[in-house]
């Protein structure tokens, strides 16, 4: 919306700026935790720097719900959690301290499997289960999409276990990436074959 | 029902609200309301209709809130009948919060809501009579007089200086 008026009359304002950033990062970090403290902060967000590139983190009052890699878009899955969970979205690197931290570990090598709450209401049905699946894949081991279907009671759904892995919303910490083809090849991943790739470099060298 | 995650709703208008704020209530008071406008809105926001206008929407709660600031300081203050006028604070010499702050402050309040909210918000008349009561064409003369009045004694000042 355009302020009406005569430009004369905006001149008067020019001494109140348009855009405080000093100001508005201040109250943004206070909204932040009085929303929080007021128990409507339904969607906390940040983004860490990995060597995987930028990846964001959201987490709901029960625990981390979402790792989203740069190719999927942060503004799309933010508007997807809006959608899916709640408009209450907000831009809160407090509540995500605990799981950056420990990402920041695996990238290190320093970790193996994550400690953080997680909340899977994302994923649903049989995707689900797979999920609940993936963690019984020890650090820098992999498992085939076959044997998953096999783990989650209905061997022959190699396809829906890839499904399951290609739109996990947990990336890195439910490993999908641990899961390859039977012939030994990559299969796909969320963040790309090459990130992939990566991430079971990193787990073979540590 | 699609609606944005309510961080791009700050993004977007944050500034204004603040801006808003600032000229209706002055740089110590402005921060309050605008924590307290933007935790209410957040509170109602899933309730909020799509087809809203967002930036209206938060003006109107930003008065609000202004209202009930306004109150609770008079509760506080030595009760003279009068709004206690207040001495600018934290003012940076030539920034806004010392001459233009006081300028404003010196508007009889009605004078300065509607001006802050037409020229700032951008919110026609016709909206910001429903907010302070009284018609449109009232709302337009205090928006005039307010104008009239800081040119008289805001960019004079700024003139001489």
């Amino acid at each position: 919306m355009t302020a009406p008026g005569t430009s004369a009359d905006h001149d008067l304002f020019a001494a109140l700026p348009e855009v405080d950033e000093e100001a508005q990062h201040r109250l943004h970090a206070r909204l932040a935790a009085a929303a929080d403290e007021a128990g409507i902060l339904d969607v906390a967000y940040r983004t860490i720097d990995t060597p995987v590139g930028g990846l964001l983190l959201a987490a709901t009052e029960r625990g981390l719900v979402r790792v989203a890699y740069d190719v999927e878009g942060h503004e799309l899955v933010l508007e997807q959690l809006a959608d899916r969970v709640s408009p209450r979205v907000l831009r809160a690197p407090a509540r995500l301290e605990r799981a950056a931290r420990e990402l920041d570990e695996y990238f290190a090598g320093r970790r193996s499997r994550f400690d953080v709450p997680l909340d899977f209401r994302l994923s649903h049905g049989f995707r689900r289960t797979v999920l609940s699946h993936l963690s019984e894949i020890g650090y820098g081991k992999t498992a085939s999409y076959a044997a998953i279907a096999a783990a989650a009671g209905n061997p022959r759904a190699v396809r829906a276990v890839g499904t399951a892995c290609r739109t996990n919303p947990l990336p890195v910490v439910v490993p999908c990436h641990r899961v390859v083809r039977s012939d030994g090849t990559l299969g796909q991943y969320a963040g790309g074959a090459d990130v992939k790739r990566a991430l079971l470099a990193l787990e073979a060298a540590a | 029902m699609r609606r944005p995650p309510f961080e791009a709703v700050v993004a977007r208008y944050g500034p204004t609200v603040l801006r808003v704020c600032r000229a209706v209530l002055g740089p110590t008071a402005a921060d309050d309301a605008w924590s307290e406008t933007f935790l209410s809105a957040m509170r109602a926001y899933p309730d909020l209709r799509p087809d809203s206008n967002v930036e209206a929407w938060l003006v109107t709660i930003a008065h609000r809130k202004a209202i009930d600031q306004r109150r609770a300081e008079s509760r506080r203050a030595i009760p003279t009948g009068d709004l206690p006028e207040r001495p600018s604070r934290d003012g940076v010499p030539g920034g806004w919060e010392t001459d233009l702050w006081a300028a404003l402050e010196a508007l009889p309040l009605k004078q300065r809501q509607t001006v802050a909210y037409h020229y700032l918000a951008g919110l026609p008349y016709a909206e910001i009579a429903e907010l302070l009561g009284g018609s449109p064409d009232a709302a337009r003369r205090a928006a005039a007089d307010g104008i009239a009045a800081l040119r008289r004694t805001y960019l004079k000042g700024a003139a001489a200086s």
